[in-house]
């Protein structure tokens, strides 16, 4: 563990789980985060570990009636037993007694180094979020360069200099641990800094002290807590290491040097390696296990996976005929319902109970506010939903044949993967994120049609640039060969529409294409959509929430709220007599048609007019 | 690109200068007890005082620190305290044993925290909570434990290994593997299994990125996507893993070499420490610190040349 000591880590690598879908409302109530810290098994026995480590130290004298540094030459390396409850080492020292001694100083060790890192790396960490500058600079710096040397080197050109002290090292390596703190700390102001409530504090007049203080340190306290199990552990590895390779003070008993003598007579008495060994190995751990199971409880990560029942009867879903009369349609949803397991047990519905068609040369709009599981019911057709989504209910089925089966639970990939590319398109909603940043447009764009179309590489690009040309791209072969990161936004989504063409797809998904773009740009991606839809004449679902669109675009329409549908019908229908409530209430919160309301200024300005 | 790798040299040498600066300020406030040291307790005074001014100790810091620079400058580091080797000479024999090692154990590490933290990644399941529950356990025991149970365990009751190594100069390759295995085995072990966690982590970024769901959208096939797209992304991020593994590693082979009794750097370092013998002290921070400036600036060329955005410009 010596080796990432110049590495104190916060992330742990427990990278958040997907516990529910963004744009999903809905929200989680926490509870107090010591009781969980109690609850989870990790944090109990981390607990268990150190409070006896404690205990150990605060009592050691009533514990031991041996002295820890009395040698005896009649008696080296005895066995346990006797009057030497663990035996005793090469210079006939009790090894319970050093073992009980050795955890105040282990102890004492740790809580230095944390100490001075925090009192280092919190300040310096507040200071360059909170006001940047030069000390910012410098900070970051100093940063870097402390954190590039290996501890190890550091404490001993330090000892080499001073001699050696336990306390001197731990200082030092405080020193060395306290960019942890600090890049922590910045990281944290500077998020905070920003946020609309501190300013709110900076207008209503309060002192840079006071906001630092009462709402910059909440957010930073849970993050030093967990870092400081991390410290606390790293120090007494570091500390027993340098007591292990004898640069420690001789005097004092410690357990690194209790293996370093265990190690020498390893052939004579190798069980007196053990103890030490051990008392080692658990307080780390324990620190360790704290550490982690701190951020667990903190971050509210707990495993939210269900074990799901393995599909009876082989890997290999059987197809099953779908319902007589419905083969015609292109894609078939019947009664939808998707869930997502939460932290705390229990479902969470998105999509509940969704049933349409589309048929081809069809284009359908699913409308609905954000979190009204219109991008969920996309991605269920398309079997791109995260992996902890399970299908509750219903089944889907295209082209005639079922893509989810009814009873299924989650989407069959070896059905859909074939599907996707070939005859189902996407269309996403954010063109940057949606190309690899690492390889050029030409290449995203022409892969598949090699690899799905089966096309020859020069084939698969003579065919790209004309696609590029067919989106109104003005110049293909500059596209074709530039990175994601060269073009414009307006540009990237044409990439990505000529991408969801490229391979001659029934039936294409298009989730929100325009709502990432100017105003401008919609309506011309918008023409490039239609104009292929007609000339392709293949089935479009444009998922969106802006009426306008399904104006320009649809046949058509299905209304979707808090994950049901409210309302379907025809384009016309729907515009001119909503029947629901929810569909009028969006329809009225457009703009378009409307008459123009008074100037809010219009009274100010004429009274200002001298 | 030509611009990126001339800035971080720059600032590389920038910071070698400052920790030479500082360490050789450091280590000379003490230099006084230097002579009794090497004299013994029963030297008179005046034999101390001869023996501070042959090693020059008896001059300024400030001067001594200028003619330490100007000679670092022609790769002149000094001159042992005790033996009279040059601190090069000593350092450059002991290089190639640790660097052997640091080397081995780094590419052991890169290949198998890679496969590692990937299948983790992709599986999930039972893949991904055994290396969680390693990472803990490799974070919970220091190198020194771990290799003083390896010697226990591998070359003491089972005698698969030696436990010390018979490495000397001109030693052929089967010496060399015979008495490197092991350690390099402690170093791994130690590494591995938060260097696999760390990566999982990169990859699962990656793996969430909406790039990939369109990449899957359009028929890809979920092994490209892995070993071409995000591999590729998540190689940034992995090899600052890697990079401060190695830092560590440069670190942990000092407990490694005294364990094994390894002629290399980490023993030179723990023996001059001892003895106070201060330019050889020196000379292995000097080689630390130019060790981790040319990886860091390794790592930063794959990564602007993985990244068409510093590669195009």
């Amino acid at each position: 563990m010596t080796d990432s000591t110049s590495s104190p880590r916060v992330d742990g690598g427990t990278a958040p789980a997907a516990a529910a879908p963004s744009g999903q409302s809905g929200h989680v109530l926490r509870s107090s985060p010591l009781r969980r810290l109690l609850k989870s098994p990790t944090g109990l026995i981390a607990l268990v570990i150190l409070a006896g480590v404690v205990l150990m130290a605060l009592l050691a004298p009533l514990l031991t009636s041996q002295d820890p540094n009395h040698a005896d030459l009649t008696a080296v390396l005895l066995p346990p037993g006797g009057d030497h409850l663990l035996g005793t080492d090469s210079a006939g020292r009790d090894i319970w007694a050093r073992l009980v001694f050795g955890s105040r100083l282990t102890l004492a060790a740790a809580a230095v180094a944390a100490v001075v890192a925090i009192a280092i790396g919190l300040p310096s960490g507040l200071v360059a979020g909170y006001y940047g500058g030069i000390f910012d600079g410098v900070a970051n710096w100093s940063t870097n360069v402390l954190m590039s040397l290996p501890a190890i080197i550091v404490l001993l050109a330090v000892r080499a200099a001073v001699g050696p002290s336990v306390w001197i090292s731990m200082v030092i390596f405080g020193v060395l641990l306290s960019p942890g703190y600090y890049r922590l700390t910045r990281t944290a102001v500077q998020s905070v800094r920003n946020e609309l409530y501190v300013d709110a504090a900076r207008v209503s007049g309060l002192s840079d002290g006071r906001i630092i203080s009462r709402h910059v340190l909440s957010v930073v306290r849970a993050p030093i807590i967990i870092q400081t199990a991390i410290v606390a552990g790293l120090s007494i590895t570091v500390a027993s290491s340098l007591d292990f390779l004898g640069l420690g003070d001789p005097t004092v008993p410690t357990w690194g040097v209790m293996v370093s003598d265990g190690f020498k007579n390893i052939y004579r008495q190798p069980i007196s390696l053990l103890w030490s060994s051990l008392a080692i190995t658990l307080v780390i751990g324990g620190f360790v296990l704290l550490g982690n199971a701190l951020r667990d409880s903190l971050e509210d990560l707990e495993k939210t996976k269900e074990k799901r029942a393995k599909p009876a009867g082989g890997r290999r879903a059987r197809p099953v005929a779908v319902e007589v009369g419905t083969e015609h349609h292109l894609l078939k949803v019947t009664d939808l319902q998707v869930a997502y397991p939460q932290p705390r047990g229990g479902r969470k519905v998105v999509v509940d109970g969704v049933s349409f068609h589309v048929d081809r040369d069809e284009v359908v709009g699913i409308v609905g506010e954000s979190g009204s599981g219109k991008s969920q019911t996309a991605f269920s057709i398309l079997g791109l939903l995260p992996d902890n989504a399970i299908l509750t209910r219903g089944a889907i089925q295209f082209d005639g044949a079922y893509t989810v089966a009814p009873g299924e639970d989650h989407v069959t990939q070896s059905r859909l993967a074939p599907l996707r590319g070939k005859r189902i398109g996407y269309i996403p909603q954010e063109p940057m994120s949606n190309l690899d940043p690492a390889f050029t447009i030409g290449a995203q764009l022409s892969r598949p049609m090699v690899t799905v179309m089966g096309l020859s590489k020069k084939a698969a690009k003579q065919r790209a640039l004309q696609l590029l040309a067919s989106v109104g791209i003005p110049d293909p072969n500059r596209t074709y060969h530039a990175y994601p990161h060269e073009v414009s936004g307006g540009m990237a989504q044409r990439v990505l529409i000529a991408g969801a063409i490229s391979c001659e797809p029934d039936l294409i998904i298009a989730d929100e294409p325009t709502t990432a773009l100017d105003v401008t740009v919609q309506a011309e991606v918008l023409d490039v959509m239609r104009e292929l839809q007609q000339r392709l004449k293949i089935g479009i679902i444009i998922v969106t929430h802006n009426f306008g669109v399904v104006a320009d675009m649809c046949d058509r329409v299905l209304v979707m709220q808090d994950g049901s549908l409210v309302e379907t019908g025809a384009v016309r229908q729907i515009l001119h007599a909503p029947q629901h409530p929810y569909t009028r209430m969006l329809l009225s919160s457009m703009l378009e048609g409307k008459t123009p309301m008074t100037h809010l200024l219009a009274d100010s300005t004429a009274g200002s007019d001298r | 690109m030509l611009t990126m790798i001339l800035r971080r040299l720059a600032s590389g040498v920038a910071v070698l200068i400052v920790v030479a600066v500082l360490t050789f300020v450091l280590l000379n406030l003490s230099a006084g007890n230097v002579a009794r040291n090497i004299l013994g307790d029963q030297a008179t005074p005046d034999a101390v005082a001869a023996k501070n001014a042959e090693l020059g100790l008896d001059q300024p810091v400030l001067t001594r620190l200028g003619d330490w620079l100007s000679g670092a400058v022609h790769l002149d580091f000094g001159k042992s305290f005790f033996t009279n080797e040059p601190v090069f000479t000593a350092i450059g024999s002991r290089l190639p044993v640790t660097l052997a090692m640091v080397i081995a154990s780094i590419l052991l590490i890169a290949v198998f925290a890679t496969l590692l933290g990937m299948l983790a990644a992709v599986r999930r399941g039972w893949v991904d909570s055994a290396v969680q529950v390693l990472a803990i356990v490799g974070n919970s025991i220091p190198g020194f434990v771990i290799g003083v149970l390896l010697v226990w365990l591998l070359a003491i009751t089972w005698q698969v290994f030696n436990a010390v190594s018979n490495i000397s100069p001109g030693s052929g390759v089967q010496t060399w593997v015979g008495s490197l295995t092991l350690p390099v085995i402690a170093l791994v072990i130690n590494g591995l299994a938060s260097a696999a966690q760390q990566i999982r982590s990169a990859f699962i970024r990656q793996l969430d990125q909406d790039y990939v769901r369109t990449l899957r959208s359009r028929g890809i096939s979920e092994r490209e996507i892995l070993f071409k797209h995000v591999l590729r992304s998540a190689a940034p991020a992995g090899l600052t893993v890697l990079s401060l593994q190695f830092i560590g590693l440069l670190g942990g082979v000092v407990i490694i070499e005294s364990i094994f009794a390894i002629p290399g750097m980490g023993r030179l370092a723990v023996d001059a420490t001892t003895k106070g013998d201060l330019p050889i002290v020196m000379g292995v921070v000097i080689y630390t610190v130019v060790v981790v400036i040319v990886v860091n600036l390794i790592v930063d060329i794959i990564n602007g040349w993985l990244n068409p955005k510093v590669r195009v410009s």
